[in-house]
């Protein structure tokens, strides 16, 4: 029997490239019976750069900036795991001072991007608020990066074997201001979100994704510890003096997006916790380890992977004993969170699926490289 | 039963509100009006490029020693010199920088060894032609001239 128009049939729908809720230039193919997500697939690589070709054509100094350029609301994060690998390819490690100082300038960042996250990830929902709020508390930390190396996105802020600057007048004294302003202002929005019956219903119980989901798929991050998985390279594989400070990893257990909601905002607690320690004791000392001005690793290989804001970020970096990486991988955190977004989204609402979008963190950037 | 009172009547919607109104008073308001109102920029600010000129003779502090342009990794620097036949020294005759292509990383900054060349506060780079975007000798020493905005 032909069908008529009232037939509900399949529907193959484009959401993207230039959809707001896909936060950049993602473009999802969803395949959609009614209301009703039948499967997703996830088109990518519109902001594909070749960022891992171009530093086999670059020197080591010369690729710091790119890194800033992959996952750009997390730029420092970026820069550390860089200057990390290439570290120790050459078997030197940054001062304690730089290391302090590191630490410091990444949890600022990890607060900037969660705090980007939650602002627009509650826009998508369709709670406008909180992104003004948000935006105003992330601009102290993007105040701290232009006054501490110039520039406020794409930081460049660490060199390979350190810092390349000192900290300015009034550093610490800042970074502390901040910590004391933004604490209060992690419970306003809370106290926006966290009972709101909206938030609750529209986020409880969408995008389930277990553990055993999360290991298969690769998922690592907040995701992977909303779904109850005290995994966190910062506890588990301490890099840059992380094993003096005392902070907890925070887990929930249901690993839908409520939870993920719940883990990054303690995340955001928990670095703040990071940050006071750290900016309490920042040892005196040189900024900048005894690396030569050119760098030139000797032949081998290395993989540092560090917890950036999104989850587990490694770079693979093979040395040909040349100035330039024979090959730089990078183990990006969205791309690979990204994958488990039809497992998650599959079965779901329409609606829902801009939720899930939201809640896997994704900086496009990041994922296309 | 407790629960069921916070229900009804919206108990957790008007403590939403409550932050929402608080933050309404003119005091908390931190919008920046910009063109108006000049944005504080660090004094690292990583912005236009300046070539620097000795204060007491006039002459660039440029050595042409090229290390700049080594130092990019956009390549984006052209430092055209010439021998003075006389004090047997590289003489500064054009230098070229292209902001088009710049990412402002400052490693050019870094790598200079008598702070000739600087990234300085001005960030109004904006121009209505690429051409605009390429800073020859002369700009670089006596600053961007601010683009004439066509309304």
């Amino acid at each position: 029997m032909p069908g008529t128009f009232l037939d509900s049939t399949e529907l193959v729908l484009n959401m993207g490239p230039q959809h707001p809720s896909t936060h950049g230039v993602l473009r999802v193919i969803v395949k959609l019976d009614g209301e009703r997500v039948l499967g997703t697939e996830c088109v990518i690589g519109y902001l594909h750069r070749g960022v891992e070709k171009i530093a086999e054509n670059r020197t080591y100094t010369m690729f710091g900036p790119y890194v800033d350029r992959m996952d750009y609301v997390a730029a420092v994060s970026n820069g550390l795991g860089y200057c990390l690998a290439v570290e120790k390819l050459l078997n030197a490690e940054a001062t304690p001072r730089a290391q302090a100082v590191r630490v410091i300038l990444t949890e600022l960042n990890r607060i900037g991007s969660h705090l980007l996250w939650l602002g627009t990830h509650a826009l998508d929902i369709g709670a406008i608020t909180p992104l003004f709020y948000c935006m105003r508390e992330r601009e102290y930390t993007l105040n701290i990066f232009e006054k501490y190396c110039g520039a406020r996105l794409t930081t460049h802020a660490f060199r390979i074997g350190g810092l390349q600057y000192e900290t300015y007048d009034g550093f610490e004294k800042e970074v502390l201001e901040f910590c004391d302003l933004f604490e209060p202002k992690v419970d306003e929005y809370e106290e926006l979100l966290t009972g709101n019956r909206i938030w609750v219903e529209r986020l409880t119980s969408v995008g389930i994704l277990n553990a055993d989901d999360c290991k298969a798929y690769g998922v690592t991050g907040p995701m992977l510890r909303a779904a109850g998985v005290q995994w966190d390279i910062r506890k588990a594989m301490p890099y840059s003096g992380y094993d003096k400070y005392d902070f907890m990893v925070p887990t929930r257990v249901n690993g839908d997006t409520y939870d993920r909601y719940m883990v990054r905002m303690a995340e955001m607690r928990q670095s703040v916790r990071i940050v006071r320690q750290a900016v309490a004791d920042i040892p005196a000392g040189p900024i900048m380890a005894k690396v030569p001005k050119i760098i030139k690793p000797p032949v081998g290989e290395a993989y540092v992977s560090i917890e950036a804001p999104k989850g587990e970020l490694g770079y693979y970096i093979v040395s040909d004993g040349s100035t330039q990486p024979y090959r730089c991988r990078v183990r990006p955190p969205s791309f690979v969170n990204l994958q488990a977004l039809d497992k998650m989204a599959r079965g779901s609402l329409v609606a829902d699926l801009v939720a899930v979008i939201g809640t896997t963190d994704i900086v496009l950037g990041e994922v296309d490289r | 039963m407790k629960n069921l009172l916070k229900k009804i009547f919206l108990i957790d919607l008007l403590q939403g509100l409550r932050v929402t109104f608080r933050t309404q008073h003119p005091k908390n308001i931190v919008t920046e009006q910009y063109p108006q109102q000049r944005p504080m920029v660090a004094e690292r600010y990583r912005g236009a490029p300046r070539l620097n000129i000795n204060p007491e003779n006039g002459q660039t502090l440029c050595i042409a020693c090229d290390l700049c342009s080594l130092a990019c990794p956009e390549n984006l620097i052209v430092v055209g010199w010439e021998r003075n036949p006389e004090t047997k020294r590289k003489d500064l005759v054009t230098f070229t920088y292209d902001t088009s292509r710049c990412m402002f990383c400052g490693l050019c900054e870094d790598a200079c060894p008598v702070d000739a060349l600087e990234l300085t506060q001005d960030f109004e780079l904006a121009s209505y032609s690429r051409e605009g975007a390429i800073f020859d000798r002369q700009t670089l020493e006596e600053g961007i001239r601010p683009t004439k905005y066509r309304f």
